[in-house]
Formats: structure tokens, sequence, C-alpha cells
């Protein structure tokens, strides 16, 4: 049984015990509903993770921008090209520090969706964001990047407009910004699309989300030459918060209430909001070339080789 | 120490005692082993056979068609690089598995015997026409030439090198895209060499990046589109995501000519379209517009 199931069992239960009204078996059965949360739903595989990532009642990034910035000003346009609905910009205040906040928008409802493209960026996105991450630089502000998204958009028009190019320039313009940078992965971490957001000082994660190199199904299709065997694929993948926390790849897990974000949003938007601002005051205190410094070692260590002592080898043609 | 982390120590300490599988330097066994095993070799884009050895010296150009055959990296620096010229450097990088996947490092030895390469990506010094520089050449007849931890390690140290000595980057770019087996620690090379690329651009020093075919996915969005000039082959395919991603997710054929270097050159991703028997002498024009006498 994965954790839809279990969700929409729960649900029922519950639902069952509003209409029951108040008698002595309600009690009970509050118990074990109770009980069945905590054993079933702590139990969590990968591929658990995977599906609460992409739930359709988890908070979207524009949830957790109202929540933590109220006074957020969205700003438009990549002063090139056009205006990426996939990508929300803009400034806001944090408990009094002025962040500039980027983040990637999945609608909550089918037509928001569409007019937001599923999150899947054009270039003009990533442009836009790099606009928005260079005035940060100029002003002084830090930089918030709130990362949900399955991948950058494989399309006719984004090929002809340079997604590899919109991509590697953000990459080599974030090495070089001297402002703190902090990125959080509330849902899907897809691919270079969720990376172009996410070369930052500290990568915190959601402990329901999920940060891969590709879906799971892709993954499966590419390996196996099966895309059904996703569930197979998302155990071996490592792309769960644990694993990559385990692997130095992020910097801190977000703790969401039982059962993932949607049970109870404002509690997860409140420990979001504490872990970054943790985050953020540890990252005050470097100066702009440390921070500089600090962000490009982290990524320099980023590998999993060794090297052999090849001296006798010499590695000389003639 | 977590799980993962003594399963890395532990896998460090069993790699150690691993044999050597190269005798001698792996560059110089397949300069000796010149002409490749068969006599005849077919043409992807019209079917007929071209003698091996004519096709060398036809700068690998299919005589019948033009098409342009991908050439080994070992082939490339021979032809790119003065005689003599190259030093290799960074040999024996070996990647750990990180996602502990069946077969992968066997699959990685089979390549390795069958390539006569450490990985999808050699580098070392050289020299074009007398103008020093670093070169870097990936071989997409590896694994498709995708970017793992090594081939990112190695790319970042291309450029560390580079500032070391003060000299150029010239690197030919053949890439399937990152490598899937890797997982998350390829995606993350993307960040490394961007960054190894910014750190080399920031001190001054001249990249030239030539994209040939193919060059897709995760280098395409990192190193290799951050050439301070952009050359590629002609009819190279270059693009983010391939064509058959693009034709799944939009349900259409895609045009005639999608995603070639003509095309990004008409789109305005690219400088020049250098034929092969030009591209010796545009890299060294170019190397010595950009000497530096300090």
């Amino acid at each position: 049984m994965n954790i839809l199931e279990k969700e929409s069992k729960l649900l029922d239960l519950e639902k069952e015990i509003t209409k029951l009204g108040d008698s002595n078996s309600v009690q009970k059965l509050i118990e074990e509903v109770e009980r069945y949360k905590l054993i079933e739903m702590t139990k969590l595989s990968a591929w658990d993770r995977v599906l609460l990532a992409r739930h359709q009642k988890r908070p979207k990034a524009m949830d957790f921008i109202r929540y933590l910035a109220p006074d957020f000003i969205e700003l438009h346009g990549d002063r090139l090209y056009g205006d990426d609905l996939s990508i929300v910009g803009g400034i806001g205040t944090i408990e009094g520090n002025i962040f500039t906040i980027i983040a990637q928008q999945k609608g909550s409802s089918t037509e928001e969706n569409i007019s937001r493209n599923f999150a899947m960026s054009h270039p003009e996105g990533y442009r836009k964001a790099l606009r928005l991450m260079k005035q940060a630089e100029k002003f002084n502000r830090p930089i918030l990047t709130i990362i949900d998204t399955p991948g950058a958009y494989p399309g006719i028009g984004a090929e002809e407009r340079g997604q590899g190019q919109a991509i590697a320039a953000n990459l080599f313009e974030m090495s070089n910004l001297t402002v703190p940078i902090i990125a959080v992965v509330i849902g899907e971490g897809g691919s270079g699309g969720a990376l172009a957001l996410g070369f930052a000082n500290k990568v915190l994660m959601l402990e329901n989300s999920i940060y891969s190199i590709l879906s799971p199904e892709g993954y499966a299709s590419i390996i196996w030459k099966d895309a059904s065997r996703a569930e197979e694929a998302s155990e071996v993948m490592k792309l769960t918060a644990f694993d990559l926390k385990d692997f130095q790849i992020i910097d801190d897990i977000i703790k969401e209430p039982l059962g993932g974000a949607h049970f109870d949003k404002i509690k997860t938007f409140e420990e979001t909001k504490k872990v970054i601002l943790v985050n953020y005051n540890n990252l005050r205190r470097l100066s702009r070339t440390e921070l500089q410094y600090q962000r490009n070692s982290k990524v320099r260590n980023f590998g999993f080789l060794q090297r052999f002592n090849y001296e006798h080898l010499g590695g000389i043609i003639k | 120490m977590n799980k993962i982390g003594e399963t890395i120590n532990k896998r460090k300490k069993l790699k150690q005692n691993v044999k050597l599988i190269h005798e001698e330097s792996i560059v110089r066994k397949s300069i000796e082993s010149d002409v490749p095993k068969g006599l005849y070799e077919k043409c992807p884009q019209c079917g007929k056979l071209n003698n091996v050895k004519k096709n060398i010296e036809n700068d690998y150009i299919c005589k019948h068609c033009g098409f342009l055959f991908r050439m080994r990296a070992i082939d490339r620096i021979k032809y790119i690089l003065d005689e003599d010229s190259f030093i290799e450097k960074g040999i024996g990088y070996i990647t750990l598995n990180p996602l502990f996947q069946d077969g992968y490092e066997e699959k990685i030895l089979s390549y390795k015997k069958a390539t006569n390469l450490d990985e999808a990506y050699v580098y070392g010094y050289g020299e074009i026409f007398g103008e020093p520089c670093v070169i870097g050449v990936m071989d997409s007849y590896f694994l498709m030439g995708s970017m793992g931890s090594v081939v990112g390690e190695k790319v970042a140290r291309t450029f560390e090198y580079a500032i070391y000595k003060k000299l150029p980057v010239v690197i030919f770019t053949a890439s399937g895209g990152a490598r899937m087996q890797e997982g998350i620690f390829s995606l993350m090379q993307m960040a490394k060499t961007s960054s190894a690329v910014a750190k080399h651009s920031n001190s001054g020093y001249f990249y030239i990046s030539v994209l040939t075919n193919p060059t897709t996915g995760g280098v395409t969005a990192s190193f290799a589109s951050l050439g301070d000039i952009i050359l590629a082959e002609p009819q190279a395919l270059i693009g983010f995501a391939g064509p058959r991603v693009i034709e799944q997710t939009i349900k259409q054929k895609l045009p005639e000519g999608f995603q070639k270097s003509e095309f990004l050159l008409k789109k305005g991703f690219i400088d020049k379209v250098v034929d092969r028997k030009d591209m010796k002498k545009t890299i060294a024009n170019l190397l010595r517009f950009h000497r530096r006498y300090n």
C-alpha cells in the first residue's frame, strides 16, 4: 500500500467518525486512527516520498511566499524576450530581513497549471531569475530560491531561445554572486531546471521532497528501457532528502507534519521559516568573498570518485 | 558517521586493493593501435562503405555524402595538436558507483578496455601551431561521452591546471549529457564545471569551446555553453533536450535541421561554424589573438 492509498483510507475513516456523532465507539475509533497514523504514516518508502512531493494538495511556492513574506512584491520579465510565469520573482521581508525571492510555481488548479506550464520553465524564466539575482547583488540583498519543478521544458521554442545557454549562464553567474543564496526544495527538484536555481550557499529540503537528475520514470526508461518500473527506480536513485543529506549534497532537512506538508500547512511554513532564518543568520556573518568562496568550494567537492597513484605511468606520449 | 558515509569509506578501502588495470599510459597504447578494427566503416547517413585508412586521410569525412564521422578523442588530439606536443594530465580517476548500481562498474571496465580510455574525457597540455594551450576532448564512444563524477572532476581540473599554468583552454565537447547511473552526483558536476569555468574566466584567461556531434543535456547546460568563443562543427546535433524527448513532449515532428549547428548559428548561440579542415588554423589564430605576454 503506498502513501496515497493510506491517506485516502485515513480520510475515509475520519469521515465515518464524524458521521457517527458522539458516542463511546467514536473515542475508540479516534484512538485507532491516531495509532494508524503513527505506525503507517511514518514508514515511508522513497516512492511514497515521490508521491507526496507531487501531491495535488501539497503547498505550492506562492503559498510559502504569502506566509513567509506577507509584503511580497512580484517583479516580472527578463527584459529580453518575455515573462515566464513558471518562475515567480520579487522582493519581500522575512522577519525583518529583506530577501529577493525567486520561486518555481506549480499551479494548484488545472488552469493555473497550464498558465504556469507545470513549473517547467523556458529560457526567459531562467533569465528573469538571473536578472533579479544580479539586482539583489547590486543592493546587497540575500537571495532565497524556492525549487519545485519537474525539469526545464523540452520544446521547440525553448531550444530556439537557448535553454542550455540560459541554464549555463545561471550557473556561471551564481558562482560569482557575492550575496547569501539559500535554496529550498519544497517538492520536486528535477534536473538542470532545478539546479539553475539551486547553486546556493545552503540547500535545504523539505522532508518529503525529492531532488534528482531526472524523474524516476525517465530513469527507468533509460536504464531498464521500461518506464513502468518507476517505483523500483525511485528506490535506487537516492533522491530523498535523507539520502542527499548523507551525501552532503544538501545542508538541512525541514521537518514536515505527519502525513505530509498538506496536513498542516501553517506548521510547515513555520518550520521552513525557522530553518531559513537559522541558516541565513549563519551566512550573514560571512563577508562577500567568503560567501563566494564557500559556495564554490562546496560544489568543488561534489563527486564520488577516487584517484589511483599513477605516478609510474607518467601519462606522457613519447 | 552515517550509513552512506561508512559505505563510502569501506568502498574506498576496497578499491585500494584493486590491481591497476592499465599497465602503461592508455593514450600511448591507443596511439600505437593506429588503424581501428575493420577495414571498412559504414556511413550512418548514406549507408555506403568507406575505407578506414582513406577516411582518416580525408579528415574522417564520408567521401560519398560529406558526412562527418564522429572522431575518437585520441584521433582528435592527433588531428588538432602539433605532433608530439601532447602531455596528458589527470589519469587514474575511477568512479565509486554512488548509487551502488549492479553492473555499472563492469560496464565502465568494458568501455575502458574497448576504447583504451580512462574515462569519456581526456585533457592535457598541447600546442597548436606553436600556440600553447590546455586541451580537453570528450569521447562519445565511451558511454555516449556522458558526464559523471570523473568527467566533471577532470573538466574542473582542466581549468585549474590552466589557471596554474596561465594558459587558455580549448575543449571539444561530444556528450549525451549527464550520466544517469551516478544520479545526483552527475547533476552536481554541472555546477562544479561551471564554477571552474567562472574561476578561469575571472582570472582573465581565454576559453574556446568547440561543439561537435552530439552535444546535449547537462554538458550543453554547463561548460559547453560558457566559452568566450563558441565554435561548432557542421551538422552537429546541439541542444539541451534530445530530439526524441521533444517529439514525445510536444507530440509532433520536428522541422528539418532542428538543433543542428547551422540552426543554432542562425539563432545566435554559436560564434562560427568551422569546417573540420579549417579547425586547427581557426583555433590557432584565435589563440594568437588572445596571447598574453606576462
